[in-house]
């Protein structure tokens, strides 16, 4: 190996930095250490291949047409508990929801952290609040979220018997998933809007944009694959948490509305997404029912791959777009 | 303040001030109720806290007695137990989260590493997105797969019926159980380790990579004693990230680790790694239900208490860690 190299050796281009040198000369420790270094690689990419895999085979095997079309119903065998209609809308209603508010809101606060961020104390708290939310367990959420949609002044949100205020519909859940979403969309924008150099700006300024103007006219366009970037991760953690969803939309099996309004009634309601589906059928929850918890999760699993796939476009489309400095 | 004022007597409002003010107003909303957040949880909690005293944290008794006696006591409103132990719960989360951090963290630098510099183009192509599937999974997913497949081959496999006989009049072993529940987890969180070390090490400067190779240390020796030390910053905001991650997991540890509250015995030898317990958030979860009995309910915002006491005193922590190293001009 060594004697054809030395024998051979046309000088690399400089352009390939990689060295692909061999490790024969290193100590045995190294060595073993690389060794494992490529063992953990190869069992990372097989975890996660034989997980995909096995849910696409159970899901081939219990998904059925008309499991997507049909509702839950209470029974003690596959045969009779009814499909995932519900939890599936309510899946995207609460998805369509809560990115509704954490959209806006998350990239309000990216834009203040960036281009304004005075007076500068704040933006401190602002910035460690964000990263604090970011660590908050989402049952943390949940748990603050009954106490708050159980305040009587926001009773027109959930249900209410008398005094007593529910605290539980799509609305309080869809809040509170916002929040879970939020530091991802910040995060993520703030990256985008830093990344686009001063000369842009200085550049609307110098026709006579004011600060807003350029900001909605100039970097939110150009910071757009960020904003979906953002959106889509926090897409990927609202569809997939369940302790919000199991607490603060009911978990009821299928949507239980309240009122009489079209609807609101339904907002108001409670339901259950597809991740407390599988939650209430898995062998430790209440329903029990394995094969439907295999196809929810099998579904659930293809939304979280078409997401995924969407950040990896986005990226690439935002790559195409980079700044000549 | 004043300057508003007199702005708006003299000309018309200028639209920046205007955009920054409504910004501004929209931000402290934010930061408003994550504050809220803490009054309203701590608030709620306070009873429980304050019957105990710091016994709440202590052992004694069993503590699913102690949360069935606390909710039917919530039906007769003459006398209301607090009576709460909640060692073995804590127990369970410190073992639980432990184990996966430290599991996650050394196979994380190690796949980190493997990723920025040994990794072939063709595997690094596979890894990327693979390291950012996994962790966008839902943790419910997780739950089931470890529940219809781990768990049953741990209950198979791995314990031996003489294991099970050693601890039969304490506790039954049916493969809910601590190793199930670390492992999972690990795989779980290693994925948020693993993208956040990857950038740092990737920030760092190529320049003191090269000097380290032109003194003729091999590329392996390099990346770890200059790469990976300089992006200590990246793998403290990596593991606590993760590890805030761990300890909030409440429906995947709920369905996994066994729901029974029992601490494991480090003193049973090798067959503690399969003895079942319960977390904190996953006892939250299990409860759920009981929000409905007033003194259960203060138990368990409690339990909420002590989890958002430990995500904030870990969000600290990150940040004081990566002070001394701000010194250095090391922003990764």
């Amino acid at each position: 190996m060594t004697s054809t190299q030395a024998v051979a050796a046309p000088p690399l281009p400089p352009a390939a930095p990689r060295r692909h040198e061999s490790s024969a000369s290193w100590r045995l420790t190294d060595r073993l250490g690389l060794a494992f270094a490529w063992f953990l690689g190869v069992l990372f990419c097989a975890i996660t291949a034989a997980i995909v895999l096995y849910l696409f085979v159970q899901g081939i095997r219990y998904l059925r047409p008309s499991l997507l079309v049909t509702n839950p119903t209470a029974g003690f065998s596959e045969n009779q508990t009814g499909g995932f209609f519900d939890p599936l809308m309510d899946t995207v209603v609460i998805a369509v929801m809560s990115m509704a508010i954490a959209v806006p809101l998350g990239v309000a606060i990216a834009v203040w952290l960036s281009e304004f961020g005075r007076p500068a104390a704040l933006a401190r708290v602002v910035e460690s609040t964000v990263e604090m939310l970011a660590g908050t367990p989402s049952i943390l959420l949940a748990l603050f979220g009954t106490l708050l949609f159980e305040a009587p002044w926001l009773g027109f949100l959930s249900r209410t018997s008398g005094t007593v205020v529910f605290g539980r519909s799509f609305f309080a859940a869809a809040a509170m998933l916002s929040l879970l979403a939020l530091p991802l969309v910040v995060t993520s924008v703030r990256e985008g809007l830093q990344a686009i150099p001063s000369h842009v700006r200085e550049a609307s300024y110098a026709v006579g944009k004011t600060k807003a103007t350029t900001t909605r006219r100039v970097l939110l366009p150009a910071a757009r694959p960020s904003v979906m970037t953002g959106s889509m991760l926090g897409l990927g953690r609202v569809i997939g948490d369940t302790a919000i969803v199991v607490l603060l939309l009911g978990n009821t099996v299928t949507n239980d509305p309240s009122g009489s309004a079209p609807i609101l009634s339904l907002l108001r309601g409670t339901g259950s997404t597809l991740t407390s589906y599988v939650y209430y059928n898995a062998p430790t929850g209440d329903g029990d029912q394995p094969g439907k918890a295999y196809a929810a999760a099998f579904v659930l699993l293809l939304l979280v791959l078409a997401l995924n796939l969407g950040v990896d476009i986005v990226g690439r489309r935002g790559r195409d777009l980079r700044w000549s400095s | 303040m004043h300057d508003d004022v007199l702005i708006d007597d003299e000309r018309p409002v200028d639209p920046d001030r205007r955009a920054e003010l409504m910004l501004g107003a929209l931000v402290c909303v934010v930061v408003g109720l994550v504050l809220a957040m803490f009054v309203f949880v701590l608030h709620e909690a306070w009873p429980s806290f304050a019957h105990n005293g710091l016994h709440w944290f202590g052992t004694g008794g069993n503590v699913d007695n102690q949360i069935d006696a606390i909710y039917t006591s919530g039906d007769n409103a003459t006398r209301a137990v607090y009576t709460f132990h909640a060692w073995p719960l804590i127990w369970s989360t410190i073992l639980i989260v432990g184990g996966a951090v430290i599991l996650a963290l050394v196979c994380s630098l190690f796949v980190a590493v493997f990723i920025v510099e040994f990794a072939p183009g063709w595997m690094r192509a596979v890894l990327g997105p693979v390291v950012r599937l996994l962790a966008m999974v839902p943790s419910v997913v997780y739950g089931l797969i470890g529940v219809l497949v781990l768990v049953p081959f741990i209950n198979n496999n791995l314990i031996s019926e003489h294991a099970k006989a050693s601890v039969t009049p304490i506790i039954t072993l049916d493969g809910y159980s601590l190793l199930a529940a670390v492992v999972i987890l690990a795989v779980m969180i290693a994925p948020l380790m693993i993208a956040i070390f990857v950038d740092g090490i990737r920030a760092v400067p190529r320049g003191w990579l090269e000097g380290s190779l032109a003194l003729g240390v091999n590329p392996w020796r390099t990346i770890w004693k200059v790469g990976v030390r300089t992006a200590r910053p990246a793998l403290i905001a990596g593991t606590v990230l993760a590890t805030a991650r761990g300890i909030g997991e409440a429906v995947m540890l709920s369905m996994i680790s066994g729901s029974v509250g029992f601490a494991p015995n480090p003193a049973d030898g090798l067959v503690f790694i399969y003895e079942p317990s319960r977390p904190i958030a996953a006892t939250i979860i299990d409860n759920i239900d009981q929000l409905t009995s007033p003194p259960m309910r203060h138990t368990l915002y409690a339990l909420g208490a002590v989890l958002l006491f430990s995500a904030a005193m870990l969000s600290f922590a990150g940040w004081a860690a990566k002070q001394p190293l701000r010194r250095y001009g090391v922003l990764a």
